[in-house]
């Protein structure tokens, strides 16, 4: 460092957090009285607070966010700045991780050890005969111990073309990379559109295989713990791709209408990219666990 | 750590500068809007303390409740609701934000950072915690009262048999755990990126190295409490079964999920208080550290087993044996890092001029109480003792041990520690020695018979007893009360340096204290090291 050190820039004051504060505390209280009234089958007011906390959200997203590139096209930022963004960002993936890893263990759970106890392995003989007699441990489990059935939902089909869209896109994501890297701006903007019309896509198809699973399989989010993790897995994993498809298309917009990202400098897009390839990992571990095996 | 006279002199350079235009915001829109590490650490450090009355207050419930045997004050249900919400309380706002708040006075002090790595987002961490405490505590005045499932929330008691409070509980929990993400973050960031140069890792203050680990625990255990208190709310609102059996889940299985998070969260709120009993120690036994790098290997050991012990908390559940083998070797394994920092600890006073101010006293009352704590966790490793300790007020012992004595203990010796550095002026040594007296000798009022009625079978989380236990429960509320009493000695230390009554600090503020927070004016100036220093 020594001469050629650049300021680390602190931002003076902002207003954006205490916002942020208020809109999430608006969606937590909102979220606990809508679905305190839902479980009475009531009304309450909950619903316009969710309402009122997703508009201050995205009101200070998008208030915050536009300091950030206007203080980054003022070229307040020095490299080390770039590398606490380039750090945050990977401790934020991380924690979405280990998110995912709390479903994905309550899945193996389930499937290696509680099912399998309730038909009485292990020294649990007497749990089977007292308890659920007549329950048969199979996974995915199409009858729970209290009685619910369902089908199994199979991998071939939607969640098959769904895994070859999503990998499909981040090949593109990669394409549209190369070409910030390469100055191709053209290119860029053509595989950056088409991986968001690929995400929006999977969502689409994932909205039908939900329909098909309600109407037609009987597989519902309350339908024993092999609805359970499906529906939380493939949901929370759903919401996470919506997430990284808003991203990418601001990303996109970003780069259309203000121009923005050089061949040195496009941090905002590397980390919409790293987002889009942990949900396609976050899809591949899915496909393998929840569906194939 | 160690730093020479041409550093010191850089520093004071720089200072002179900054002070030339180092002009505070005012008003309200200070605190709201601050992206001020110093400002933050003190909004967290204040709302801490905040958090320590209003959940000491429920512990005088739960005290008041328990001083005579039968139903005196409260009903069963609002005694558990006590309990409970006493639990979360100084957990999630107490502890483990007093930590945030030392971390972000003292870890850009320390390496001599201009701030935090991303300080708006520092702020938004801070102000989401009186929110999603206000959704907690609104809780107790709806109608069906708050939480009373334990801290612990255990399936089914949290779901099948939980009342409306319980969604309100898990947003509550969502807001902590976004809060405690971003601040472990931040922390992390600012350690790997903004170090001084020469400040190499080796050279960092303990307290740095532990809150580092500390923060890598939060990130990777925070989610899964969040995964975990989604499942409930679905288990109790939208009707899935991953915690009960007729659906194919598993109680056991929320014991587990829980605790995987649970463990590591037991030493998130230790190890800064090791980083900060580190500091202490061998500013006032004259000594250098002894052993620096066991330490540091010994608190990333502690932090890799956190992992791998979380079922010693669910003996009595239902494990196969050769399970709760593993866990009651890899619990006992522990004993060994930490009794290597217990060792350091003594080592480094061995022999030392040692002087007895109130940090060091609170720090010496870590060492030796924070070990009982230890012990008596050794004994609860052990799977046939634990059949007979599980559930009783042994375990409540044990860790309020480690986590008054241990943990509150750390804290507080800090604030003395480095009050002087954030206020300016010394806090009353006379106050702090009382305080110090009164809080030793209540404490062990307090928790010590905890351990004699939890062997001789006294139940936890009931709000009556058998008559044999009258007089020692008796003895232990005249000690919460007299504990809780001591505290106010503290805040009155606190609010005399924040008016600036007192002796004036000067800028090493202890007698050869090592490290770059001692080369820094007192008060600490508004903007530090926005040059960095170079540390030799």
């Amino acid at each position: 460092m020594g001469a050629a050190y650049q300021k680390y820039y602190v931002p003076h004051q902002s207003s954006w957090p205490i916002i942020g504060a208020i809109a999430l505390f608006l969606l937590g209280y909102g979220a606990a009285l809508w679905i305190n009234a839902l479980a009475k089958d009531q009304h309450g007011v909950g619903i316009f607070l969710i309402v009122a906390g997703f508009a201050l959200l995205f009101y200070m997203l998008f208030g915050w966010f536009s300091n950030i590139i206007d203080e980054s096209m003022e070229g307040l930022y020095s490299q080390q700045m770039d590398r606490s963004f380039r750090q945050g960002m990977s401790w934020f993936i991380f924690s979405e991780i280990m998110f995912f890893m709390a479903f994905f263990c309550a899945l193996f759970y389930a499937r290696t050890i509680a099912v399998p106890w309730l038909d009485g392995s292990g020294n649990n003989a007497m749990t089977a005969e007292v308890l659920w007699p007549g329950f048969e441990a199979i996974w995915p489990l199409t009858k729970t111990p209290g009685g619910i059935e369902t089908q199994v939902m199979p991998w071939e089909g939607i969640p098959l073309y769904n895994t070859l869209i999503l990998l499909a896109s981040s090949v593109t994501l990669q394409f549209a990379h190369m070409g910030i890297e390469q100055r191709k701006y053209t290119q860029l903007g053509f595989f950056l559109l088409l991986t968001i019309i690929l995400g929006i896509t999977f969502l689409f198809l994932q909205g039908q295989e939900y329909v098909h699973s309600y109407h037609e399989l009987g597989l519902r989010l309350d339908s024993g713990v092999y609805g359970n993790t499906f529906f939380l897995l493939t949901g929370f994993h759903g919401l996470h791709v919506t997430l990284g498809a808003i991203f990418l298309t601001v990303i996109f917009l970003r780069i259309i209408i203000k121009g923005h990202f050089t061949p040195e400098r496009h941090f905002g897009f590397q980390a919409a990219a790293w987002y889009w390839h942990f949900v396609d990992v976050v899809w591949l571990n899915l496909f393998v666990f929840v569906y194939v095996l | 750590m160690s730093t020479d006279n041409s550093n010191t002199l850089d520093v004071n350079a720089d200072q002179q500068h900054v002070d030339h235009h180092d002009h505070k915001p005012t008003g309200i829109t200070r605190w709201l809007y601050t992206t001020n590490h110093k400002d933050i650490g003190t909004l967290y450090l204040l709302f801490s303390l905040t958090m320590l009355f209003i959940g000491g207050s429920l512990a005088m419930v739960i005290r008041a409740e328990l001083f005579q045997p039968g139903l005196q004050f409260v009903d069963p249900h609002f005694f558990n609701q006590m309990t409970t919400v006493h639990g979360l309380v100084m957990v999630f706002g107490a502890i483990m934000p007093a930590f945030v708040g030392l971390a972000n006075w003292m870890v850009p002090l320390m390496i001599g950072a201009p701030d935090m790595a991303l300080p708006r987002m520092n702020n938004w961490s801070f102000w989401i915690l009186p929110f999603s405490f206000f959704i907690l505590l609104s809780t107790l005045f709806m109608e069906g009262g708050g939480p009373a499932a334990g801290w612990t929330f255990y399936a089914p008691l949290s779901t099948t048999y939980s009342n409306d409070s319980t969604a309100f509980f898990v947003f509550s929990v969502h807001l902590l755990g976004i809060s405690s993400i971003m601040g472990a973050m931040n922390v992390i960031v600012t350690i790997f990126n903004l170090r001084a140069p020469g400040m190499t890792w080796m050279k960092m203050p303990l307290f740095v190295w532990t809150w580092l680990i500390t923060a890598f625990l939060l990130i990777a255990v925070m989610p899964v409490l969040a995964g975990t208190v989604t499942m409930v709310l679905t288990d109790k609102y939208f009707g899935t079964s991953f915690f009960d059996a007729a659906g194919g889940g598993d109680p056991v299985m929320f014991q587990h999920i829980f605790w995987f998070f649970g463990h590591p969260e037991v030493y998130i709120m230790i190890l800064p208080a090791f980083g900060i009993v580190s500091s202490i120690i061998p500013t006032f036994a004259r000594k250098p550290l002894f052993g620096y790098e066991s330490m540091v290997v010994a608190t990333a050991s502690i932090a890799f087993l956190s992992f791998i012990v979380w079922a010693h908390h669910m003996f009595t559940t239902g494990m196969p044996v050769a399970a709760e083998l593993f866990f009651m070797y890899t619990t006992m394994l522990i004993a060994v890092p930490t009794g290597v920092k217990v060792f350091n600890w003594v080592a480094t006073m061995w022999r030392g001029s040692m002087t007895f101010e109130t940090p060091m006293m609170f720090a010496v009352a870590f060492i030796v109480l924070f070990t009982i704590g230890g012990l008596s966790g050794l004994m609860l490793a052990i799977i046939p003792a634990d059949f007979q300790y599980q559930d009783t007020y042994f375990v409540v012992a044990h860790f309020h041990y480690v986590l008054v004595t241990g943990a509150l203990f750390g804290i507080i010796s800090g604030v003395y520690f480095w009050i002087p550095k954030w206020t300016g002026v010394m806090y009353s040594e006379r106050l702090g020695q009382w305080h110090f007296w009164c809080s030793l000798i209540s404490v062990n009022m307090l928790f010590f018979p905890m351990h004699f009625v939890g062997l001789a079978g006294m139940p936890r989380r009931i709000p009556d007893y058998a008559l044999q236990f009258a007089d020692m429960n008796a003895f232990i509320s005249i000690g919460a009360a007299l504990f809780g009493l001591s505290q106010l000695i503290f805040v009155w230390c606190v609010v005399r340096c924040m008016r600036k009554k007192g002796e004036k600090a000067s800028a090493e503020v202890w007698e050869g204290a090592q490290g770059l927070e001692w080369q820094i004016p007192s008060p600490a100036p508004y903007h530090t090291f926005q040059t960095p220093p170079k540390v030799k």
